[in-house]
């Protein structure tokens, strides 16, 4: 008889570990491959990505246009087929499945509801399309029809309706069929500011209600930040960091992830032990980096201080601009060695900082608030 | 600098010549329609109002004999032509270019390229061929030919259509369950219908009104309404055939309506 060959209770803990890991993946990717063009014209739109996806979480794929976060969701929408790799859902294999058979569902960029039908008969397809009974499609659309509030809609053809109707329906007729992973390949793209940021907290309202895993493609690095638990940053075709949100902000791994979500400074510095040497000599106090040689170091914005130009430690610098923002000011600093700098104020009430362009200040970090980033 | 712009209309003469190429269209047809009520024997002479014509033409059992061959003719060269001409269609729009695709337009579309008289003596040729192997006969012949020349005509509009239409919405079935037939039969053909219905009425027109190729075509006994008009014609010329032209003329019409506003609708 053919057994492995491991101790009773070892292999007990593997079977509930690999149970486990497949209850906690809803999608997953290994090792993906896009390639498309042939020879040498081909272009990896996704190179050796893998990303595990949990159950129920809000996750968004984040990164700037032709980065390959649509060709990832369209890997797990069944709309291509990876060159190589393998996409798993629920830990099964689906990677060559058609679109048709898997229990994923997709809210596109441009909503793709069908001109010829009214607004209940888009949301009750995917229903209709799996053979369930009359009763139960014409149950479950007027559910969802109430989930995004369109219930007066129902006989209405989608024409009729506006942007931000459009998309609702576009949501319901995706959730309809209960799918074990809902896609979104930018949704919010197409909508006006105010309503986009409505349907910002709709969607998180509509993922926390159903329970439903939403894999969320956007370029929008608020968006991302936002709504996600866990956000995966991606260029050029591969996928760069994952993590919840706050991670990414305060903790990106390399200059790209630094640069894309939000505004940063970066300085080029000498590692030492515990510390970090700038080009200026000013030291930036780094407890446990345990590192040498050229290093780069990024800070936010708003967690540079200005300081009296003689307080002691302090990294002289001078006032080169002031942008005024309403809540907060953008100064522009130059740095002794001629690096320069942004410091994010906070506006006082009178509007007045207090700088003036030319003056000599002091800049502190933020305890903590320097990283160091890969380039 | 002032700039004037071009235009066709501002050219001397225009108003004269539009009209008068109107006139050189419409007037024959015109004519043809008022003399139908013509009273006398002639076609040139006015000899008052009558309904007699149409009352004769109506009554007359071998223009009621053409005219229905015409009609099955027409509706199943429209029915079969359509049907290729929307799988061909589907099949030139629904993929990525490829090599030759231009050289399978041009195949298509070939009748159109190809002087009738031609098709008309091959088929004659090929059709004598088949008759004399198996010594099949009828009126399939017929249809047969029609069906063949009708398919670019009922191409055109279908692959307009399928050219105009958004992919994604096959894609999003296709994403909601449906099987590669159900994206059909719930998703294309609907949004298609329009396209497929202009191509028909096409179709069914231009079969309708063909003399080369039936007159080729036909064996005894299988006149179709142009068919029996021209061999009329021969014998005695009376306004009787202005009635069945004037009657022809107003389904046509009819038809050509209803298709541009089936294909005004698209936009």
């Amino acid at each position: 008889m053919l057994r492995p060959r491991v101790p009773a209770a070892q292999y007990d803990q593997n079977q509930r570990e690999r149970v486990t890991l497949s209850q906690t993946n809803a999608v997953e990717a290994r090792n993906a491959v896009k390639a498309f063009g042939e020879g040498d014209n081909s272009v990896r739109a996704l190179n050796d990505v893998s990303v595990e996806i949990r159950k129920g979480e809000f996750f968004t794929l984040l990164g700037p246009s032709g980065c390959g976060k649509t060709t990832l969701l369209r890997l797990i929408a069944g709309f291509e087929m990876p060159t190589s790799g393998t996409i798993l859902l629920d830990g099964q294999d689906i990677t060559y499945l058609p679109p048709n058979k898997r229990p994923v569902n997709t809210v596109f960029q441009s909503y793709a509801l069908f001109p010829h039908l009214t607004v209940a008969q888009n949301v009750g397809f995917g229903l209709q399309m799996q053979g369930r009974p009359a009763a139960e499609v014409k149950e479950t659309t007027a559910r969802m029809l109430a989930l995004v509030k369109l219930e007066s809609m129902a006989n209405r053809k989608t024409s009729q309706l506006s942007g931000g109707q459009q998309q609702r329906v576009a949501l319901a007729r995706a959730l309809a069929p209960q799918p074990k992973v809902l896609l979104l390949d930018e949704p919010l793209s197409a909508l006006d500011l105010k309503l986009r940021k409505e349907m910002q907290i709709e969607l998180k309202r509509l993922q926390t209600e159903t329970g439903i895993t939403f894999v969320f493609v956007t370029h929008d690095q608020e968006e991302a930040l936002t709504m996600s638990d866990r956000v995966g940053v991606m260029s050029a075709g591969k996928l760069q960091q994952v993590g919840a949100p706050k991670d990414i902000y305060t903790r990106p791994v390399n200059r790209f992830v630094a640069s894309f979500i939000g505004e940063t400074n970066f300085l080029s510095a000498t590692a030492e032990p515990g510390a970090a040497r700038l080009a200026t000599g000013a030291v930036v106090e780094m407890p446990g980096l345990a590192r040498s040689g050229p290093v780069t170091v990024t800070v936010r914005p708003e967690q540079v201080r200005l300081v009296d130009a003689s307080e002691p430690g302090a990294i002289a610098a001078t006032v080169k601009t002031l942008v005024y923002f309403g809540t907060d000011t953008h100064c522009y600093l130059a740095l002794q060695d001629g690096s320069e700098l942004v410091a994010r104020l906070q506006s006082p009430a009178t509007g007045e900082v207090g700088l003036q362009q030319g003056q000599q200040v002091g800049v502190r970090f933020t305890p903590g608030a320097a990283q160091i980033v890969e380039d | 600098m002032a700039t004037k712009t071009f235009s066709v209309a501002k050219l001397p003469g225009f108003t004269t010549t539009a009209v008068l190429v109107f006139i050189a269209l419409y007037l024959p047809i015109f004519t043809l329609v008022a003399y139908s009520f013509n009273a006398s024997q002639s076609v040139a002479v006015w000899g008052g109002f009558s309904l007699d014509w149409y009352a004769k033409a109506w009554n007359n059992d071998q223009v009621k004999d053409a005219t229905m061959r015409s009609l099955i003719i027409a509706v199943s060269a429209a029915v079969m032509s359509t049907a290729v001409a929307t799988m061909a269609a589907l099949g030139t729009t629904r993929r990525k270019a490829f090599k030759g695709q231009t050289f399978i337009y041009v195949m298509i579309n070939q009748p159109l390229m190809v002087p009738e008289i031609v098709t008309a003596v091959s088929l004659l040729i090929f059709f004598g061929m088949i008759k004399q192997a198996t010594g099949i006969q009828g009126i399939g012949y017929v249809i047969f030919a029609h069906a063949a020349f009708c398919i670019p005509f009922a191409y055109l509009p279908i692959r307009a259509r399928l050219e105009g239409m958004d992919l994604t919405l096959e894609t999003a079935a296709a994403d909601l369950y449906a099987s590669p037939w159900q994206i059909f039969r719930h998703v294309t053909l609907p949004l298609l219908l329009p396209g497929v219905i202009a191509g028909a009425m096409l179709a069914f027109v231009i079969s309708l009104d063909d003399v080369v190729i039936t007159e080729f075509v036909k064996s005894g006994g299988q006149d179709t309404l142009p068919t029996y008009m021209l061999g009329q014609m021969r014998r005695q010329l009376t306004p009787e055939i202005n009635a069945i032209s004037s009657m022809l003329l107003a389904l046509t019409v009819v038809l050509l309506t209803a298709f541009f506003l089936l294909t005004r609708k698209n936009d």
